[in-house]
């Protein structure tokens, strides 16, 4: 058996290099814990954020809970609006969205769907308290008491909960609603709806006894009442007073939500409205992504949208094609400096090098201003053309809101990005290869075909892959030199945050565009190595 | 091509000489758009072209009248003083965050080192707009992910908020610091700071007094570089930040999308000034890393 070889302290020399190892491995990661802490924090989650925006769909389901539920078996392709049970929920749930003003929030949720929701929400929104004049009409007419604003209150709540009401100050939030029992066991549906009215009415700091409730609760109470078991506890004067409003109850006609909806707006009678709500009722959608591929979710599965509404496929190609173009001119003008700089004697090319450096160091605002200020029909550039005389003066050129605006602009902006690595490459081949092979009887051109070139790829790819990723996101300069034919699909992200707060279909449009660019990102790393990326020579 | 050789062919000595013709032109390219801005903004009308006047060198033709609008007007001001309150802060986390990490990074045993590195690097690689999107959404309304629970909100928000905007242009710095320092880190010989540890100092005088002078170029460019992509980032501010937090690059971009003014020349000859000035103290900062490392400077 071998000696085992012992430390100083008398472990095996095995078991302490390993434990030195781990030790090493400990000191390195808390080096780096804190700062992997702060990207993710600062950039990792936004961006999880964002892309757990692109698929989450919680408002429908969170407004509409009833209907939701029932809409559920309803079959859009039968051609007829949903029965009554979908409106009567409606009508519950827009009640209490309304007064959360959360029903303007989910029409213009659902209007990116189906153009012509959001004016219908608002418009059934202003109506929907219609729903329930009937029955508090039949209660009055009952007894006087019911015009009482605490009357419901006091039969749905707990008497503590009336105490403490009364004992309230009318600071903050009023004590939140307790609901007796044995009430809420007879008329479940009623309670509920208090509890809504109750709570949200106390937390704007107002006592629920005395402000006027919502008509949809005397709705929904003279439908549960009607077929509600009299419940226990009650007194013989309380029993007698329940089977009254029973009886008077099951005499009255209530108000049929579905009439009333479709009176408002016919629309509530197509099945496109319901079909809608009913595609985005679950909780996660695809939806977003389908529209970022000018799609729609319609009666059977996913189909093309109307020619007129298709922009993103085309944007998205769009994008590709100026940035591979952006690319390709970079390579054109990029190669020969770089080839240039890699030849030349140290301290030239070391000046010249400041040419390429001071851009790639000027602030992107500046460079695009210049172009900005250049390209514009008044400015430099038409005028010297028309001072040659190859422009008439009353023929300027278009150089500035469209694409030749776009490409020319960014091609300055990121040719030293293409320079940069192309000369770091050209620097490690040996100028002799190229004598060689012309002593061998190459000519000029077969020599750098054949031998410089294939040794300047690497160069190439990594420069190309940098310029386009970089160019592919670009925001900036195409929004200003770009007008509207020369923008990228960056440009369509910023406007659904900004100003068409689509905000779903912007983080779609991101998700995608990030796929695309972590692509080039992991050829990238596979090609050149993340290491090796270098700044500024 | 150190020069034309004397036994060259009259088809060489055309390819030679029109292959620096094209050079010249490229390089014109790159820096006439840049320089043609500076005789401009001393243009004495609200012209974006050369006046006859300015062609004529007449001393009427030209004037500093948007340098004084850009030091008089209360907006360009605000907009100067946010950038100078906000670019300094973030560089200041990105380098100490960053310096950290890249010690870190360059110790020979890093388990997962690649993917750590990968996510370290995206800031710079990840396009600026969506960036700017989920910083928007996460920072209105930030919460912690907690696996097999649910989130947890955090009780405040980070838009419109110059903390928002810093950390926001730290995250964006943080790339350019870890390039920079494992670059240097690169030639540092680990034998000194064991050397160090040999004569008794601590790891916390080891660092300051052997390895950061040292790395200091590397950290300096670092930081320079995080100073700048913050001073001129525009992308994210103007999805993060509100009026109050406006930079100098936002005030230039609205200026350029809105109406544009004369005045937006005068402020970027100023930027290029301070570009020109940032490239000189780079190019120092790299002969002195050089030296130091032993190598000559190039």
């Amino acid at each position: 058996m071998a000696e085992q070889v012992l430390a100083a302290d008398g472990r095996p020399l095995k078991t302490s290099l390993n434990r030195a190892l781990r030790r090493q491995k400990l000191r390195a990661l808390m080096l780096i814990a804190p700062l992997l802490l702060f990207i993710l924090l600062s950039f990792v989650m936004p961006i999880a954020d964002m892309l757990f925006r692109s698929v989450e769909n919680q408002i429908v389901g969170e407004t509409l809970p009833r209907t939701v539920v029932e809409l559920k078996d309803w079959d859009a392709t039968s051609g007829a609006e949903p029965d009554a049970a979908v409106f009567e929920a409606l009508a519950r749930d827009l009640s209490i969205a309304v007064e959360e003003k959360s029903h303007t929030r989910l029409g213009s949720r659902l209007n990116y769907e189906l153009t012509g929701i959001s004016s219908l929400f608002r418009k059934t929104g202003r109506s929907v308290d219609e729903v329930g004049e009937a029955a508090q009409d039949a209660l009055e007419a009952l007894s006087p008491a019911w015009a009482e604003r605490s009357a419901f209150g006091g039969l749905l709540g707990t008497a503590r909960w009336t105490a403490d009401l009364d004992a309230w100050d009318g600071e903050g939030t009023a004590p939140a609603f307790e609901a007796r029992p044995e009430m809420a066991a007879a008329l479940p549906e009623t309670t509920r709806l208090y509890t809504s009215f109750a709570n949200m009415v106390g937390a704007e700091g107002d006592n629920p006894l005395t402000e006027k409730q919502w008509p949809i609760v005397s709705h929904v109470f003279a439908q549960e009442i009607v077929t509600a078991e009299t419940p226990d506890g009650l007194d013989a004067f309380g029993q007698a007073v329940f089977s009254d409003v029973k009886a008077a109850m099951a005499a009255t006609t209530l108000d049929d939500p579905k009439a009333i909806f479709i009176d408002v707006d016919e629309d509530w009678g197509s099945t496109d409205v319901w079909r809608t709500i009913q595609t985005y009722s679950p909780a996660y959608t695809d939806g977003y992504f389908l529209n970022s591929i000018d799609r729609l979710k319609g009666a059977d599965g996913s189909e093309a949208r109307p020619e007129n509404e298709q922009v993103y496929v085309t944007l998205f190609i769009r994008t590709m094609i100026m940035s591979f173009t952006i690319t390709v001119s970079c390579i054109v003008l990029g190669y020969p400096i770089a080839w240039l700089l890699a030849n030349l004697p140290a301290r030239k090319a070391n000046l010249l090098m400041i040419l390429v450096l001071l851009p790639f160091w000027t602030s992107l605002l500046v460079r695009t201003s210049a172009w900005k200020v250049l390209l514009q029909q008044q400015g430099v550039i038409n005028d010297i053309l028309v001072w040659i005389g190859l422009v008439a003066d009353d023929n300027r050129l278009q150089l500035i809101n469209n694409q030749t605006g776009t490409i020319i602009a960014m091609t300055h902006i990121l040719l030293p990005f293409m320079i940069l690595p192309l000369y770091s490459v050209m620097k490690t081949i040996p100028p002799t290869y190229l004598r060689a092979a012309k002593s061998l009887g190459a000519t000029n051109w077969t020599a750098f075909w054949r031998v410089y070139f294939p040794q300047s790829i690497p160069g190439i790819g990594a420069g190309s892959i940098l310029a386009f990723i970089l160019s592919i996101g670009y925001y900036i300069t195409p929004e200003i030199v770009g007008g509207t034919k020369g923008v990228f699909i960056s440009n369509r992200i910023a406007y659904h945050i900004s100003t068409s707060l689509n905000w779903g279909l912007a983080a779609a449009l991101g998700a995608i565009l990030l796929a695309i660019v972590m692509l080039f990102y992991y050829a990238y790393d596979k090609i050149v190595g993340i290491d090796n990326v270098k700044l500024g020579g | 091509m150190s020069g034309l050789p004397t036994y060259a062919s009259p088809g060489q000595r055309v390819w030679y000489y029109s292959f620096r013709v094209i050079c010249g032109l490229i390089f014109f390219f790159l820096i006439a758009p840049i320089l043609v801005i500076i005789p401009l903004s001393f243009n004495a009308e609200n012209f974006f072209t050369f006046t006859p006047e300015m062609l004529a060198l007449d001393p009427a033709g030209f004037s500093t009248k948007h340098y004084e609008d850009f030091f008089s007007n209360s907006d360009w001001q605000l907009a100067l003083r946010n950038s100078l309150k906000i670019a300094p802060v973030a560089t200041i986390i990105s380098v100490s965050l960053g310096t950290l990490a890249a010690i870190g990074l360059s110790q020979s045993h890093v388990p997962f080192r690649r993917a750590i590195m990968a996510i370290l690097i995206s800031p710079m690689i990840v396009p600026l707009i969506i960036s700017a999107t989920g910083m928007y959404f996460f920072y209105s309304n930030p919460y912690i992910p907690i696996p097999f629970y649910g989130k947890v909100e955090l009780p405040f928000t980070l838009t419109g908020t110059y903390i928002g905007v810093v950390l926001a242009h730290a995250a964006l710095g943080i790339p350019f610091v870890i390039i920079t320092v494992t670059a240097t880190l690169v030639g540092f010989d680990n034998s000194l700071t064991r050397a160090a540890a040999n004569m008794g100092a601590g790891p916390v005088t080891t660092f300051f007094r052997i390895q950061m002078p040292l790395i200091l170029p590397g950290v300096v460019s670092g930081g320079l570089f995080a100073f700048i992509t913050s001073f001129d980032e525009v992308v994210v501010v103007l999805f993060v930040g509100s009026a109050g937090q406006k930079t100098l690059p936002w005030q230039m971009f609205t200026g350029l999308r809105e109406q544009i003014s004369p005045t937006i020349l005068a402020v970027a000859t100023i930027l290029i000034g301070i570009s020109i000035l940032l490239l000189i103290v780079l190019e120092v900062l790299r002969r002195r890393s050089e030296r130091l490392r032993g190598m000559s400077p190039s």
